[in-house]
């Protein structure tokens, strides 16, 4: 493959009005994208103009101003469709984000198959974001499905050699984060979700964490379902994306009731709305959805090959300066890597890093980042997390190094 | 960088690196166990409360931040040996200043505490330092449940 274009970084950080600021006197250097990305200008106005011109109902009204809100609101099905190479734009089905889909897969994919059964398993990995462990340990108890693991080595890889005995044909789902937030360690996908097409296991793919960075078309990664958070995406809090094959989506019942997702409502029996409108109950974050709309927007005009480049040259370099530094442990060795490096200092806790470092101007995580059981396999509480979007550069991760520096001063 | 040496004071970093009373307390009669589930900071604190009230040992283990251990450390010095009813004056006092409610002045017998006085500015921290403070409480109350700083 040819080597993308190169980004225009200088460019790009001008369109984050966020990124021009100063954070304790200093310039703000923003990298905790894993947890929300910042949002550029077009994402922003697009949020703006709909309160400012467009604010009303959507699927609702026949005033001027209740079209144009829901004509922008379903154009965002077509944009998210050309953002995932797909044709069909009724998959799309908007939600609050990855958390909420999961919730609606956990609630619905049992009237896909027929009902579970006791015995019955779902599996997941031990690299997984809460928001995909938890939705399924309510499954759980209600009906009785197992949740099995999928476990991580010493690395942060997930060991693919115990496919063979996890997956069986008591699996009825498989879902796996695409990358792990904590780690950054990017799965082989491929693998495991063709050894669940081999037992007839549905399959949902996690892409929270890879949407932002690369082409996640379910073309290229087949699956049932997939599904990303639009505030990791540069777009606003509030809206998500999950994206499901036709055939499956319609013949899910829905989740929850309300308005917008029915056809008829009387006392004695409702009719619902068809796909995705039947997902959708309630009035929407219409302007999120829209706002998120610009941000995919964004996304495909910077090119992803390009940020994927370019974000790939930030976690090396990234890598290497925490290396060459005494006392600095890197958690994890994925092969691939995307969206973050995760370490720790020695004899120092990461929150009392974080927040030297935010007194140097720098923003990044520390915690368990929302991944507890993987945490406790790595014996770790915490680690600091340091993640990386379009707008970052070079100053960048010297910023964070100088920062990491400074911790070590006050801990000497 | 001298508001982050104000935060992290001399005797902080040492009490979170050699931490006093730390270690299971075989003797405790009372305990509780606390943590703050935003950032995972765990700490367990034992009692050993006389008849008459006073509480003659106090020992901890943790597994938190610098500010949370040296907070537990310098708890444990401050408290021990006191009548329960001026412990909890003191976990009054403490609590007020460190959420920035109250700015009165220690009295000198205290004056170790006024070294977490700067946490008061990092809201997210504060709770690093009271955690130990509420777990104290909760052994007292003798309540079964984790004391948490949500």
């Amino acid at each position: 493959m040819a080597n993308p274009e190169p980004l225009n970084v200088s460019d790009l950080q001008r369109q984050f009005p966020a990124l021009d600021q100063q954070v304790h006197g200093h310039r703000l250097v923003y990298l905790d994208s894993a947890a929300t990305t910042q949002k550029p200008q077009s994402v922003l106005e697009a949020v703006d103009s709909v309160y400012r011109k467009d604010c009303a109902n959507v699927h609702r009204g026949v005033h001027t101003l209740s079209e144009r809100a829901t004509a922008r609101y379903e154009e965002v099905r077509k944009i998210a469709t050309r953002f995932l190479g797909t044709e069909d734009s009724q998959e799309i089905v908007f939600t609050r984000g990855v958390t909420e889909s999961m919730n609606l897969l956990a609630n619905t994919l049992s009237g896909l198959v027929g009902g579970f059964k006791e015995g019955d398993e779902v599996l997941i990995t031990e690299l997984e974001h809460h928001a995909n462990i938890v939705p399924w340990q309510l499954l759980s108890q209600s009906t009785g499905i197992r949740v099995k693991v999928l476990p991580c080595d010493d690395a942060c890889e997930l060991v693919l050699d115990d496919l063979d005995k996890l997956v069986t044909e008591k699996t009825r789902i498989v879902s796996v984060g695409h990358v792990s937030n904590a780690i950054g360690t990017m799965n082989d996908i491929d693998r495991i979700f063709s050894a669940a097409r081999g037992v007839g296991a549905i399959t949902i793919l996690d892409a929270a964490q890879s949407a932002p960075h690369m082409d996640i078309s379910p073309k290229k990664i087949d699956c049932d379902f997939l599904t990303f958070s639009g505030h990791k995406t540069y777009g606003p809090t509030g809206a998500g994306i999950l994206w499901g094959k036709r055939e499956l989506l319609d013949q899910m019942p829905p989740w929850q009731g309300g308005g917008d997702m029915i056809r008829t409502v009387s006392f004695e029996e409702s009719t619902y709305a068809e796909t995705p409108w039947k997902f959708e109950a309630g009035t929407p974050d219409i302007a999120a959805v829209i706002g998120l709309g610009a941000a995919l927007e964004f996304l495909d005009s910077t090119g992803r090959p390009s940020v994927e480049a370019h974000e790939a040259e930030l976690l090396r370099m990234i890598e290497s300066h925490l290396m060459e530094m005494e006392g600095v442990q890197i958690v994890g060795k994925p092969a691939t890597r995307a969206c973050c490096v995760s370490f720790t200092l020695d004899g120092i806790h990461p929150h009392d890093a974080a927040t030297i470092m935010d007194q140097n101007g720098v923003a990044i995580r520390a915690g368990h980042h929302c991944a507890m059981p993987l945490m406790k396999r790595l014996g770790l509480p915490a680690t600091i997390r340091a993640s990386v979007g379009v707008h970052n550069d070079q100053s960048d991760v010297e910023a964070l190094i100088q920062s990491i520096q400074a911790v070590r001063e006050i801990f000497a | 960088m001298s508001s982050m040496r104000e935060l992290y004071q001399e005797m902080i970093i040492d009490h979170s690196r050699s931490p006093r009373n730390h270690g299971k307390l075989q003797s405790a009669n009372l305990e509780a166990r606390g943590n703050n589930p935003l950032c995972g900071d765990e700490i367990d604190m034992q009692v050993l409360r006389s008849e008459d009230g006073v509480l003659s040992e106090i020992g901890f283990e943790a597994t938190a931040c610098a500010i949370c251990t040296a907070s537990a450390s310098i708890l444990t010095e401050t408290l021990k040996g006191k009548a329960e009813n001026e412990a909890r004056g003191i976990f009054e006092s403490f609590h007020s200043t460190v959420t920035g409610e109250s700015s009165a002045a220690y009295p000198p017998e205290l004056m170790k505490l006024e070294v977490f006085t700067g946490v008061k500015d990092y809201p997210s921290r504060v709770k690093c330092a009271t955690l130990p403070w509420h777990t104290l409480m909760q052994a007292l109350e003798e309540k079964s449940e984790e004391a948490s700083t949500e």
